[in-house]
């Protein structure tokens, strides 16, 4: 019992973090309908400015509330920044073009970001995995029995963090004016240029938006695991959109409870069953979902234009 | 601007692409190809009219095992540099052409083909992984190209034919060291084992440490398991933790097993985490943090053998590359000595005369122990047990097959 009551926790602790990824996809799919596949290389960079920025700080000002607030501020807006660049001078140009030049474009990117930072020259990382500083110093904070359920400090603050993110991006969408110019461009962004929404800029913001939600979830994830490596992207961000699939990719609260699905279901896989078959369930599950409902757990179908 | 901005990033991207493949080429490796771009086209490493003989290296130079490979090539590299001052081979200098594998079997085995049909190697030299090296294994034994690695200890690689060598011991010796240390030493009675799916060498490991634990009266909880790569470990020590052992067999590579070290600590596992070389690197000790203190592996030699021999390859690297050399450039330093050695007793620079030069290998004085190749073309020779400890390894003892 105890044993399932921890699994329970870790699986929603994951689950928390591949929320915030999923929904850097939702986004930008629910408004530009592409799957931004650089989605995770974003948030990969995101940590290591994070990693950076914490150690510039040094080890006494990284616990503090200042500090971790730091870190965070500096990752996120330079996420922004980098999402802004990619949209800018990447999707942008592409955007009268079929759609698959610009699925073909964000894998270039992913790939370009994943393997550039394996190079190890000047501020570049290198290859090798390194060790993430303890922003937040781990405690334990609730513990159950002689140890048998424990639950840190730092996932309570990633959920609860996770949480106020999710509830400010559904009112951000549908309780602001700019959320109702993004619903407008995702409609059809030709004609609600025609009706005067400034269309790039609503898409530049999307894109900012994302990725800072995505450096954000990085750090989160970084924390969680201690570690930070060049292709932690591709794995996180292969995961995350899983995850926004599973939910029904566009649809915000979709994704949430598709990566809190996702999270539980390989905790529980790997603790029960073996490690190798981890993979194999959450492709599995990916797969049963899309037979029996197409557009996902909460997506409806929608005819495509032909 | 707007045709030039996608533009831009396609070259950006190709860029990247060719930086995974070209990997930093030595000095020597360049004058190393134009010198054999002149030879005839044909397998078998054909003696080359040229001024120089060229060896190749398959190492993981990205990826998770980088610092493997990395410490290998500056190992070799210093090697043929000690050579080359000496006068050479046969009056000939030595180069090597290094390509990078990102720590994948796949690409391993493109790049040994590369090194055969391309570059026309006369040797080549390794890779660390087993998984990569038996790729690689593969290719060169249908060439018929002699390949030496320095420290790929599964079984099964030298079983791949008789021109594939290695001049480090094999894993059911490194699982057996461990399992007699667990024992004899630290007198544990109930352990757990926590081995990387993905991995030949960790299953191996696993599979023997298993083995001969039972056979010496212990008992193995439960064994668990995680693919390379992971971060997230909690589940299965969660469920290893319910079994209360004495110690976890962990045999991983240093990057899964800084964090699983953590993540052990973490889930309130106090007891002391085992390996094996897989653990070796600077790198275990950054991941780590001081959840890896008071844990143990076996490895191929220790910094602190005070012979000769040994000091004066640590004082040489630490003047050429800066830190102390693993057991990865110890043994990536003889493997090349081995193969210079071989090469200059060889009859000729053809495949066949190579391999039986390697073959006849006998007490040769490595920095990682003597080697002697057994007729399995394996490598005899005692493991050392180091403790970790804030950020250095401490020799506890040495164990003889």
């Amino acid at each position: 019992m105890a044993q399932l009551l921890q699994h329970l926790i870790n699986g929603l602790a994951a689950g928390t973090i591949y929320a915030l990824v999923a929904l850097g996809y939702t986004m930008v799919y629910g408004v530009l309908k592409l799957i931004n596949f650089a989605h995770g290389d974003v948030m990969m960079v995101g940590v290591y400015m994070g990693y950076a920025t914490a150690f510039a700080m040094g080890r006494e000002a990284r616990g503090s509330l200042l500090g971790i607030a730091a870190v965070f501020a500096v990752a996120m807006l330079g996420c922004a920044l980098l999402g802004f660049l990619i949209e800018r001078f990447a999707y942008r140009p592409l955007r009268e073009k079929p759609r698959l030049t610009a699925l073909i474009t964000a894998i270039g990117i992913s790939f370009a970001l994943s393997y550039g930072f394996q190079l190890d020259i000047g501020f570049l990382p290198g290859a090798s995995p390194r060790a993430f500083p303890e922003i937040i110093e781990p405690t334990e904070w609730l513990i159950i029995g002689d140890r048998d359920v424990v639950v840190w400090n730092w996932q309570v603050i990633s959920f609860l963090i996770a949480v106020g993110l999710m509830v400010g991006l559904q009112y951000l969408v549908f309780g602001t004016r700019f959320g109702q110019a993004m619903r407008a461009v995702s409609w059809d962004h030709r004609v609600a240029a025609l009706m005067g929404i400034p269309t790039d800029r609503v898409i530049a913001l999307t894109f900012m938006l994302s990725s800072g939600l995505a450096a954000g979830a990085g750090l989160l994830y970084a924390i969680k695991d201690t570690s930070v490596s060049p292709l932690m992207g591709l794995y996180v961000g292969l995961k995350a959109f899983v995850a926004a699939v599973i939910g029904g990719i566009g649809h915000v609260p979709g994704a949430v409870i598709g990566a809190l699905v996702l999270g539980l279901v390989e905790e529980f896989v790997v603790g029960y069953a073996a490690s190798s078959w981890r993979d194999a369930v959450a492709f599995g599950f990916l797969i049963l979902v899309l037979l029996v409902k197409p557009g996902g757990l909460f997506g409806r179908v929608a005819a495509e234009k032909v | 601007m707007r045709r030039l901005a996608p533009m831009l990033l396609a070259a950006l991207a190709v860029m990247a692409a060719a930086c995974e493949k070209k990997t930093q080429p030595t000095p020597s490796g360049e004058a190393g190809t134009q010198a054999a771009q002149g030879q005839p086209a044909g397998t078998g490493g054909t003696p080359a009219n040229t001024e120089t003989i060229l060896l190749g290296q398959v190492g993981a130079l990205t990826g998770g095992q980088a610092t493997f490979g990395i410490s290998t090539r500056n190992g070799i590299e210093l090697a043929l540099k000690e050579a080359n001052a000496a006068g050479g081979v046969k009056g000939k200098k030595l180069a090597v052409k290094v390509y990078d594998n990102q720590s994948k079997p796949e690409e391993a085995a493109q790049a040994t083909t590369r090194l055969i049909t391309q570059d026309k190697v006369v040797l080549i030299l390794g890779d660390v992984a087993s998984s990569n090296s038996l790729a690689m294994a593969e290719k060169a034994q249908a060439a018929g190209v002699p390949m030496i690695t320095p420290s790929s200890t599964n079984t099964t690689v030298t079983q791949k034919g008789d021109y594939i060598f290695r001049v480090c011991f094999i894993d059911p010796f490194q699982g057996f060291v461990m399992a007699k240390f667990a024992r004899d030493e630290l007198k544990l009675g109930k352990v757990a084992v926590l081995q990387d799916n993905k991995s030949a060498y960790s299953i191996d490991l696993s599979d023997v440490f298993t083995r001969k634990f039972k056979e010496m009266g212990g008992t193995v909880a439960t064994t668990e398991s995680y693919s390379q790569g992971d971060t997230d470990y909690r589940a299965q020590l969660t469920a290893i933790k319910k079994t209360q052992p004495d110690g976890i067999y962990v045999p991983g590579y240093y990057s899964e097993v800084g964090v699983i070290a953590r993540q052990a600590r973490e889930v309130g596992l106090k007891v002391p985490l085992m390996g094996g070389d897989g653990w070796d690197s600077e790198k275990l000790f950054e991941l780590g943090g001081s959840a890896i203190n008071g844990s143990y592996f076996s490895n191929h030699y220790s910094p602190d053998n005070p012979d000769a021999r040994v000091q004066k390859f640590i004082a040489d690297y630490k003047a050429a590359y800066g830190g102390v050399p693993d057991a990865l450039a110890a043994l990536g330093y003889d493997a090349a000595r081995v193969a210079i050695e071989a090469l200059q007793r060889a009859k000729d620079l053809s495949g066949p005369a190579v391999r039986d030069a390697i073959a006849q290998t006998k007490d040769f004085p490595g920095v990682a122990g003597t080697v002697t190749l057994d007729e399995k073309r394996n490598a005899v020779k005692s493991a050392v047990v180091l403790k970790v400890g804030d950020g250095k390894t401490q020799y506890v003892t040495t164990i003889s097959p």
